[in-house]
């Protein structure tokens, strides 16, 4: 499965059951330098657009939402210690948590990667 | 500029200064103190069993010190300082002079009333003042800052809205996307939903876009007027109006009161409670960051529900009602041990008894003035969203800036090269690169003069590329740009010895 | 008027440039109905001889704390401030500077921030201090709202022995932010049993030392307790010159620790401005309400400092800051830093001795006079008295033959049963003097 984003400038891709989320090459240059991530522990049941976690940089702080429904397996750890991370690979090493989705119909409503592309370019 | 370099690392009368552990000594001390004669001690199994490890300074060397640390500072006494929403006005010496005086200065807050009538009838003229000024028939002297005052102001609301049973219903607050970050951070402190209202493309609030949004579960509508564009809210009276209709209340910030002292009463707009910064409008020094001080005016509707404590005068002076069974209003509590800010109350009304009714109006008239002459004299070359008058504040955007590299804080930043502190940037967030700039009534004509021209001459260079002027600056002041991220990433927030740090470091 | 620098010829040129008439014509968004046509009916402007004589007539009708023997503490304290202080808080460059929010331009701030925090944490024994909040009594408030987001959880457990402001201020936000609380009952002596009051949705227990009696203890068994049962333990500190002689609250276990740091080089100030004081534990710092300042480098690598985590604050988080704090004390907690730096950790030991022995002279004073029991058997500087009669009365005749001897304790706890007792304190501004001329009056109003 390709990639999906949200408007909240949140990636999610899938593997099996399991998806990945994190925030993309745009969100993390609009909020410059991560100083801090708060990642959700694992167990936590988010519905489609709960907080789920959250990224600070020194000028402002941000929500980082659930795209999808689920329970949370695992919260990126390492961006405890190194939160730089998320400015140096967002699209990679720099994702957030990974959660088990409850309901893969949820990604229909989200973005392909051209259709971001084009959201973003709006934005202007 | 001289390349010179030094041995000491001082340049000149620019001194480098390290911090006290690093300079002080344990067997020093800047103080001295009487042995304690030789009595038993009495404290128990709380008797100390360690060294306390700060070392000390003595006279000369601790006023060195700060005497040093203090030349690493701007200050208005120093220059001007544009920053929109801070009112950055003189702070006349005389309040300094008033608010050491032993009769004020070295009185308890609870020391019999009657020793202190005169401290409490100092109190009781500030209301007075207040009130009058504001157009209101309570105030609320204890809160301790602007934003405390604001929490003062919602809590009366909600305490209103308790009392009418509604608690459970009125849950909403409406704020204004352009309003400053405390008035949503209050809200939800006291358990209300904050709903943003747009703005319109006059800089206002969009009337019928916050009348659509009215239901009889709004507790409230918090509205800064002038608000933080600089721009006289036409409506205000409309607004005050409908959000009352559906039985909410109107919170007003006060912080841009120096606009309209004198000339309007916000009791007369419909508010129905008001914060007002003493250290923005009534000139009590900002003092690096504190102390302020936030009187908060409340209407009829609110004032039975003030805070303790308050003052009132009786057959027998001036009283200060301290406890909700001496009185028959229905105080929602205490938002602070003791009176309130009384050293600012002092240096307050020094102020307010040396403009009077007449020199008050003048300030608004002059805060308006200046800034409108700023926004005249610099719209031609900045981008100023809202074309005029303006208030006492004048707001432009980066749009001027385009396709330069530069942006705002770039420009701040070069700013302080020039020897002024940068206006107030990136706030309100509904402009791009905001910069807000506020004279205040205390600049002359001369300084607002050399300033624009600054200004000026500042766009030219940023529109001939002159990236160098922009992007290195501040290249003059004390120290260089800072590493922010660094400072949030690995904070480091009080000093160590250096055996500890290395430790750390493993 | 003197502090008005545009003149009428600056007026009319500038009304020009901007291409209005008249000031009015900058004023024509307010609404008709609200204009004023005239300055509002107050007194008019006046000189600063004028000022002055008026003022100083007001202030003249108070008793100073210095002109009399004077012995009113809960919770604010007559020291002696070193003149140096109350110089130094005037230079222009901090009197009148802004909050350091372009740290290049006020280093001079910020580096007193950073050396008030350091010897804030280390007087309390913890790993980190902010750059002040407004007073002790908001910061205890500030620390149980802290607790909540720690722990999640809902409920304070107080206390009977904080100071009935700091619980007032602390029961006004419980209220208002749709928390809970159960304070234990108020008694002067005796132990009480604060676990009892806890339950599972219990995020804190708070307590305060040197109590509102006066009390002193170890309460590290209290905070092991409370560490068991998941809860936080947070210690109030009313009187800072206290952490000179007692246990630092961070060896006995405290996770918060607030208080009031006015004693060191603020005056009494009719109650304010005060300056509060708030440290915590460096894996709660992120919750810590308030600015921090921090330590970084600049563009040349030289040693600087800027306020940091402000993500935290009110004007970025909006709604979800950790409170709605704007300012600290600033000037305020200059003066502390100064003082302290004066003091150094050796002469704050000293002056709290001194503190302590005067205490201790005077309440064996007092304890002979007939009818008078000292209630309070350990404490520091102030120790709480039970007299024949009501305190207040008591206090007042005192006061009418010259003599400020306490604070009656009914006037903050009306309905406790407390109506004969009195709270008194003694710092190193009370003589021998004083102290036998407090004795001879007390026997004299009492006989």
């Amino acid at each position: 499965m390709s990639r999906k984003y949200t408007k909240d400038h949140e990636w999610v891709s899938l593997d099996g059951d399991i998806a990945t989320v994190g925030i993309t090459a745009y969100a993390q240059e609009q909020l410059g330098d991560v100083v801090f991530v708060e990642v959700p522990e694992s167990g936590r049941q988010v519905a489609q657009g709960d907080d789920a976690a959250v990224v600070e940089s020194v000028k402002a702080a941000s929500e980082v939402y659930a795209p999808v429904s689920g329970e949370v397996v695992e919260g990126n750890e390492a961006l405890t210690d190194n939160p730089a991370l998320v400015n140096e690979a967002p699209d990679s090493e720099g994702w957030f948590f990974r959660m088990k989705l409850t309901n893969s119909d949820e990604l229909d409503g989200l973005m392909d990667e051209a259709a971001y592309a084009d959201y973003v370019k709006e934005l202007g | 500029m001289s390349e010179k370099q030094t041995f000491s690392g001082h340049r000149g009368l620019s001194l480098e200064e390290k911090l006290i552990f690093e300079i002080g000594a344990y067997d020093k001390c800047g103080v001295d103190l009487e042995d304690a004669p030789q009595t038993a001690a009495q404290l128990g199994d709380c008797a100390a069993q360690h060294e306390i490890d700060l070392p000390a300074l003595t006279e000369p060397e601790a006023m060195r010190h700060y005497v040093r640390l203090s030349q690493k500072n701007h200050s208005i006494d120093a220059g001007l300082y544009p920053l929109g929403s801070c009112t950055m006005k003189h702070n006349p010496r005389l309040n300094e002079k008033m608010a050491r005086l032993p009769g004020f200065s070295d009185i308890h807050p609870m020391q019999p009333q009657k020793t202190v009538q005169g401290a409490l009838e100092l109190m009781d003229m500030l209301a007075d003042w207040l009130m009058t000024l504001t157009g209101t028939p309570a105030v609320a002297l204890s809160p301790k800052a602007g934003a405390h005052g604001e929490l003062c102001g919602m809590m009366a609301i909600r305490a209103a809205i308790e009392a009418k049973g509604e608690l459970a219903t009125r849950k909403r607050v409406l704020v204004p996307e352009s309003a400053h970050g405390t008035n949503p951070a209050t809200a939800a402190l006291l358990g209300f939903q904050v709903d943003a209202i747009a703005a319109q493309a006059d800089g206002r609030v969009d009337l019928q876009a916050f009348k659509a949004k009215l239901g009889d579960d709004v507790a409230a509508i918090m509205l800064t007027n002038p608000n933080t564009c600089g721009l006289f809210e036409r409506d205000i009276i409309e607004i005050a109006d409908a959000v009352h209709e559906v039985g909410g209340y109107f919170y007003c910030d006060g912080a841009n009161f120096n606009a309209i002292v004198g000339r309007v009463r916000p009791g007369d707009l419909g508010i129905d409670a008001m914060h007002i910064n003493l250290h923005k409008t009534f000139s009590t020094p900002h003092g690096g960051g504190g102390p302020g001080s936030g009187p908060t005016v409340l209407s009829e509707r609110l004032a039975a529900f003030a805070p303790l404590p308050f003052v009132r005068k009786t057959a027998d002076g001036v009283q200060l009602v301290e406890h909700d069974g001496h009185t028959d209003a229905q105080p929602f509590g205490r938002m602070v041990a003791f009176h309130g800010q009384m050293g600012m109350f002092v240096r307050a009304m020094a102020y307010m008894l040396s403009h009077g009714s007449d020199g008050l109006r003048q300030v608004a008239e002059d805060a308006a003035l200046n800034a409108n002459y700023v926004l005249a004299r610099l719209k031609d070359v900045m981008s100023a969203p809202y074309g005029g008058p303006c208030m006492h504040e004048a707001l432009f955007d980066d749009s001027f800036l385009k396709n330069t590299g530069i942006d705002t804080l770039d420009f701040a930043k070069a700013m302080i090269d020039e020897g002024y502190h940068p206006m107030t940037m990136y706030f309100p967030l509904v402009v791009h690169g905001a910069m807000l700039i506020e004279p205040t009534e205390t600049e002359s004509k001369a300084t607002l003069d050399l300033f624009i021209d600054t200004m000026r001459d500042l766009v030219r260079g940023a529109l001939a590329g002159d990236m160098a002027r922009f992007k290195n600056a501040p290249e003059l002041a004390p120290r260089r740009r800072l590493d922010e991220t660094q400072a949030a990433r690995q904070p480091v927030l009080r000093w160590q010895p250096p055996e500890i740090e290395a430790k750390a470091a493993e | 008027m003197r502090y008005l620098p545009l003149t009428n010829t600056d007026r009319q040129a500038m009304l020009a440039d901007i291409g209005v008439s008249s000031i009015d014509d900058l004023f024509v968004d307010v609404p008709e109905a609200a204009r004023l046509d005239a300055p509002l009916d107050l007194p008019r402007h006046q000189g600063e001889m004028h000022v002055e004589r008026q003022l100083a007539a007001l202030a003249g009708r108070n008793v100073p704390a210095g002109s009399v023997p004077f012995f009113c503490g809960a919770g604010a304290y007559k020291h002696h401030v070193p003149a140096t202080v109350d110089h130094i808080i005037q230079r222009s460059e901090f009197l009148t500077s802004y909050t350091p929010y372009q740290p290049e331009i006020t280093q001079g701030t910020l580096q007193y921030l950073f050396e008030f925090q350091t010897q804030v944490a280390e007087l309390t024994g913890m790993d980190v201090a902010n750059a002040s909040m407004y007073d002790g009594s908001t910061a205890a408030g500030e620390a149980v709202l802290m607790a909540h987001r720690v722990t999640r959880k809902k409920r304070a457990v107080l206390s009977g022995r904080l100071h009935p402001h700091y619980a007032a201020v602390i029961e006004n936000l419980s209220d208002m932010g749709g928390f809970e609380l159960a304070q234990a009952e108020i008694a002067p002596t005796g132990a009480e049993d604060l676990l009892a009051l806890v339950d599972d949705d219990t995020s804190c227990i708070v307590i305060q030392n040197p109590d509102f009696f006066g009390n002193v203890a170890d309460f590290s068994a209290l905070a092991d307790a409370a560490h068991a049962r998941g809860l936080l333990l947070i210690a109030v500190v009313p009187e800072v010159v206290s952490l000179g002689l007692l246990k630092r609250p961070g060896d006995m276990g405290a996770d918060i620790v607030v208080g009031e740091g006015q004693s060191l080089g603020n005056g009494l100030n009719f109650g304010g401005p005060y300056v509060g004081l708030f440290a915590t534990r460096q894996k709660y710092v992120r919750q810590m309400p308030g600015r921090l300042c921090g330590e970084t480098v600049d563009a040349d690598g030289r040693r600087g400092f800027v306020l940091t985590l402000s993500t935290r604050e009110q004007h970025i988080r909006r709604d979800k800051a950790t409170s709605n704090i704007c300012t600290n004390s600033g000037l305020c907690s200059l003066a502390f830093t100064a003082h302290l730096t004066l003091l150094g950790g050796n002469g704050l030991r000293r002056l709290a001795a001194l503190n302590h022995s005067r205490a201790v002279t005077l309440a064996k004073s007092l304890g002979v006079v007939q009818g008078v029991e000292i209630l309070t058997h350990a404490f520091f500087n102030e120790f709480a008295m039970r007299v024949p009669g009501q305190a207040e009365a008591l206090v007042d005749a005192l006061a009418e033959r010259g003599v400020l001897g306490g604070v009656p304790a009914a006037r903050l706890l009306p309905h406790a049963g407390l109506d004969d007792v009195v709270i008194v304190a003694a710092t190193e501004t009370c003589s021998e003097a004083d102290i036998a001329a407090y004795h001879a009056v007390l026997t004299e109003v009492l006989s």
